[in-house]
């Protein structure tokens, strides 16, 4: 194994994170590497300076304020709980439906029905079917209108 | 965790107890503000309460967890930055407030290892400032390895990077940091 593979194991092999396998093959190579050997003891070093900085407590009042702000959370609500607004929204909405429904209902209402008798041009119609005066007319005749359109271009 | 999603909050309690310290110190190691890790860390536990519900055993609750804190630091992190950018150069230089925080030594104990205490001071102080100067994304993976001691295939989750590729991170952070401790570093080695 050569120097440059050593370096990513020799951290597990001080902290005692290799494998069975590779904690070998690393010791076969420190017996024969002195570069090796030397930098596995400073990283032993420097693992072993890093004890000794001391660890700090939480204060005191850690735990208080941790709880406080927990309670302090809204309680989830369930997905209907998004339809139920205050009660001045239901009041509205309640009165917007019940107005859509009032106009809907009239709208929708059938238009009046008209007597016969009140249209005056039925009343009369035997009077018009044999009035003389109109059969008396001349009929419109096509192709004289067709002949004064042609003299007319 | 599937407690908490059944609607337990006693459960959601011993989540907050059991994970609150791990996730302060990770955040706190991110950040280097104590008050605002504190607030990150509300935040995911906030985070995850409200995704309880939707929360799927698919991986590990500690990877969930901790992604969530690492997606919050990163991104303080990078805010932190900008707003650095904006503070003027005149501003006056103040203590690092939050070396305070792990200050062990107090003179008015009249310990008779004082000078022990102040080496150890200084040496917890490069410690901290090399890994403070370390790429964010490799600081996350250092912090992620070394003190949650989540394994490769869960930081590679959180980081969303392969194994071989978190290997190499983790390979660069560890490098960087063997340089700037080189001091203590050979002193450990004449040990």
């Amino acid at each position: 194994m050569s120097c440059s593979r050593m370096e990513n194991k020799i951290l597990g092999y001080v902290d005692g994170r290799l494998k069975e396998g590779e904690r070998l093959e690393m010791e076969k190579h420190l017996s024969t590497c002195g570069v090796c050997q030397l930098r596995v003891n400073e990283f032993r070093s420097v693992h072993a300076l890093l004890d000794e900085l001391p660890m700090i407590e939480p204060s005191a009042a850690f735990d208080l304020r941790v709880q406080a702000r927990v309670a302090a959370e809204p309680a989830k609500q369930s997905w209907w709980a998004w339809f139920m607004p205050s009660p001045r929204v239901v009041l509205a909405a309640s009165m917007l439906l019940l107005g859509t429904v009032w106009i809907g209902r009239y709208s929708r209402s059938d238009p009046p029905q008209i007597d016969q008798a009140d249209i005056p041009v039925l009343e009369n119609y035997d009077v018009i079917s044999s009035f003389e005066p109109l059969t008396e007319l001349s009929q419109a005749e096509p192709a004289d209108d067709a002949d004064q359109q042609s003299q007319d271009m | 965790m599937l407690d908490v999603k059944a609607g337990d909050e006693q459960s959601f309690a011993l989540l907050l107890h059991r994970y609150r310290s791990p996730l302060v110190n990770f955040l706190y190691r991110m950040v280097r503000n104590r008050e605002q890790a504190e607030d990150l860390a509300q935040e995911v536990f906030l985070r995850v309460y409200r995704a309880r519900e939707d929360y799927v055993p698919s991986a590990k609750f500690t990877t969930w967890l901790f992604r969530i804190a690492t997606n919050l630091a990163l991104n303080s992190v990078r805010d932190n930055r900008y707003q650095r950018m904006e503070i003027s150069l005149d501003a006056p230089v103040t203590a690092d407030a939050e070396d305070g925080d792990e200050k062990t030594l107090d003179v008015a104990e009249k310990q008779p290892n004082i000078e022990q205490h102040l080496v150890e001071d200084v040496q917890r102080k490069m410690i901290r400032h090399a890994i403070e100067k370390l790429p964010e994304k490799q600081r996350a993976a250092v912090l992620l390895h070394k003190y949650q001691e989540l394994d490769y295939g869960e930081i590679s989750k959180i980081l969303e990077c392969s194994e071989s590729a978190l290997k190499s991170l983790l390979f660069r952070a560890y490098e960087t940091l063997r340089v700037e401790l080189a001091p203590l570093v050979a002193q450990r080695a004449r040990q």
